[in-house]
């Protein structure tokens, strides 16, 4: 890099654009208005969100049950759902992003045709409509697997064959899957080949490299993964539409084969199929707050552990 | 295996070999089998899916062999229904002509768009009866023929599952989202790569991918309750939601992804070129315009087709955005329906078995096709012209 000190002066213009070229400054000036009207209006939906949702944001919001058919109250239960909605999911979409990604970078052979079908199938299912998934979810889990339980295990009386957490969660999992694989996978490359081969060397055999080597290596890179997962996990509501999400539950669920609330699904329930609208505007833009507050949270947190193990890389 | 004597030791190929070990080959199988699960998962979608919609292939005979079954099990009407009883009849469903009119009195805030919707249709019902009862008779099987007709009625008396209604719709709201977010996001890619400081870069580029943290169901209620009067108020048109407004809003959801990939493929032109044609005397913008951007164009290609997948797929913005009425008119100020929000908010009130239901996952097997399918294009399209343009050919 060889940086002159103008470049190093101004913080949007770097490099020698002449002020005399108006076609020149009209380009620039355009792809720097694209910016800030990106920026803009990302701040201006977090600010009036924020507006909004603020008078009615409380400690008490977030503690209690909604009464009054849902026109007032808290949201308790929509958050606890979504927790475990997004804690069960990790439980299934963790382990088995990190062995995928294990697979891809420890195992895979450099043209191996197997590997890149692996790593194409991730690809495709991190651009598979949500809906989708929550098709998948039905057809697959409640009406596959659920049912067929209840067949062969309850006599046919129906307990797993219909929505539930654990179909949403899974459902969800699968939805999640990619980002983990991609956050695991690019951590266990930022560790060092000195390490494995020194491992190796002295030694210890492959598996045993990888879980007490590489693995220790790469925990921020699950993290954040994780956390990634967890984020959009939170936020995502089409693939628990018809698995599992429930409209308006008196009693927190009790076991994985209940139903649940969902912040997502109880800010789309609230804002287009309430019968009075204008009244609960304050709990919609409230819930929405909480659920924005949690997302972006989840994800500086990501992107923070992501440049500190960039950087790690680097040094 | 390793029965070599320590005291006459020499490397041979017996020696040389790696000692065969259960517990290692354990490790690779299973592991390689836990990828495998990723290959076969795509496969369960694609088949379970499409398993779901197979009664609209079949003859009519066995279409009504499976409803027996069905109700021989006593399945519930409702999948990730609410059981209580405050659910709602849920607007915009065109044929409950009651309980949608019922709506329309109860729900203030957008009376304007639903009592439109239910209006237009209930006319269409009436007049389009007589016609569809002849073909009717003809068998089960008439599901297909209806399919290419322009009217989306699928509880009504006859149902026609007109899909041409919602791939306008779908096309109408996806050409809006990427006429915004396609120059938006390259652009903003383009300065981010090539004029911005790397100070600057720092800060840019994860603020604009933090707009991909946001859930769609928050995009979709900003643009309920914000956007739409903004617009409404803005342009003076009639209906409050409709295809504009989901169409923004949409583009929100395509700018984060367009923007990445485009200024990953923009950062990854080699500095040569770009060295090159400044040391021609070329301008940092016309280097920039002339040089990098046509070199990156198939990354920035392949941000599209991915932008259009993600618009295409979107379920919660339309949902709450843009009406929901299935409507054949190339306004983009009036309600649209789009296949996802289709399947999102229809599937709830469908029986497992119905044609309405095997429609709805027909659809679905559509959509998961179509997204496939760009990303194989865009993954394969994008290999071969960087090979070839890296290779100089």
């Amino acid at each position: 890099m060889n940086t002159t000190t103008t470049e190093e002066k101004s913080l949007f213009f770097a490099g020698n654009t002449k002020s005399s070229d108006l076609k020149g400054r009209l380009i620039v000036g355009s792809t720097l208005a694209a910016v800030i009207l990106i920026i803009a209006v990302l701040f201006l939906i977090i600010g009036i969100i924020v507006y909004n949702g603020w008078d009615m944001f409380s400690w008490e919001f977030i503690s209690s049950f909604p009464t009054d058919g849902m026109t007032k109250g808290g949201i308790l239960p929509a958050i606890i759902g979504t927790f475990i909605l997004v804690i069960v999911m990790s439980l299934a979409a963790v382990p088995f992003g990190t062995i995928t990604a294990l697979y891809l970078t420890e195992y895979a052979a450099e043209n191996s045709k197997f590997a890149a079908a692996v790593r194409f199938s991730v690809r495709t299912l991190a651009v598979v409509p949500s809906i989708i998934f929550g098709l998948f979810g039905l057809g697959f889990f409640i009406q596959f697997i659920g049912t067929g339980i209840d067949k062969t295990f309850n006599a046919g009386q129906l307990h797993w064959g219909q929505p539930n957490i654990l179909w949403a969660s899974l459902t969800m999992a699968l939805l999640t899957l990619p980002v983990i694989i991609v956050s695991v996978e690019e951590a266990l490359k930022t560790v060092p080949r000195e390490l494995r081969e020194a491992s190796l060397a002295l030694g210890a055999t492959k598996w045993q490299t990888i879980r007490k080597v590489v693995l220790p290596e790469s925990v921020a890179g699950i993290m954040t993964g994780t956390i990634l997962a967890v984020s959009r996990g939170a936020g995502e509501v089409a693939p628990i539409l018809f698995t599992g999400a429930a409209y308006y539950l008196a009693t927190l669920p009790k076991s994985v084969s209940d139903q649940f609330m969902n912040l997502g699904y109880h800010i789309y329930i609230m804002s287009t199929q309430s019968s009075d609208v204008e009244k609960t505007m304050p709990i919609q833009f409230a819930t929405t707050l909480v659920l924005l507050m949690l997302t972006i949270s989840l994800n500086i947190v990501a992107v923070i552990i992501r440049s500190r193990i960039r950087r790690k890389k680097v040094s | 295996m390793s029965s070599q004597n320590p005291t006459t030791f020499s490397f041979t190929k017996e020696s040389l070999k790696k000692q065969f070990r259960w517990s290692e080959f354990l490790a690779e199988k299973i592991i390689s089998g836990v990828a495998f699960l990723s290959i076969a998962i795509i496969f369960l979608i694609f088949i379970f899916v499409f398993k779901e919609s197979l009664p609209l292939f079949s003859s009519s005979k066995t279409v009504e062999k499976t409803e027996i079954q069905v109700t021989s099990t006593t399945q519930p009407e409702t999948y990730g229904a609410p059981t209580e009883d405050l659910e709602p009849e849920t607007y915009g469903t065109p044929t409950e002509d009651l309980t949608a009119i019922d709506v329309v009195e109860t729900n203030e805030l957008e009376p304007e768009t639903y009592g439109e919707a239910v209006e237009e249709l209930t006319v269409g019902t009436e007049e389009e009866t007589p016609k569809i009862t002849e073909t009717n008779k003809e068998g089960k099987n008439n599901t297909w023929s209806t399919f290419l007709s322009c009217e989306w009625f699928p509880v009504s008396e006859n149902p026609r599952f007109g899909l041409i209604a919602l791939l306008i719709g779908t096309l109408k709201v996806t050409i809006i989202a990427m006429l915004f977010a396609g120059p938006l996001g390259v652009l903003a890619a383009l300065y981010t790569s090539t004029f911005a400081s790397k100070r600057a870069k720092e800060i840019i580029k994860p603020v604009i991918e933090l707009l991909a943290a946001f859930p769609s169901v928050v995009i979709g209620f900003f643009a309920l309750m914000i956007m739409a009067t903004f617009f409404q108020n803005l342009f003076g048109y009639e209906t409050r939601l409709n295809a504009f407004v989901g169409g923004v809003a949409m583009a929100l959801a395509a700018i984060p992804i367009i923007y990445t990939i485009s200024e990953d493929a923009l950062s990854a032109v080699p500095k040569t070129y770009t060295e090159a044609s400044l040391a021609l005397g070329a301008s940092k913008w016309q280097t920039a315009f002339f040089v990098t951007l046509p070199a990156a164009i198939p990354g920035i290609f392949a941000a599209i087709l991915l932008g259009i997948g993600r618009v295409f797929g979107e379920t919660m913005i339309v949902l709450m955005a843009t009406g929901n009425a299935a409507l054949n008119s190339a306004n983009p100020f009036e309600s649209v329906r789009t296949f996802a929000a289709t399947i999102g908010s229809e599937m709830a009130e469908t029986v497992f078995g119905e044609t309405h239901y095997s429609v709805l996952f027909f659809i679905g097997s559509l959509l998961f096709v179509f997204s496939f399918g760009l990303n194989a294009l865009a993954e394969f399209y994008v290999k071969g012209k960087l090979i070839k343009k890296i290779q100089g050919k």
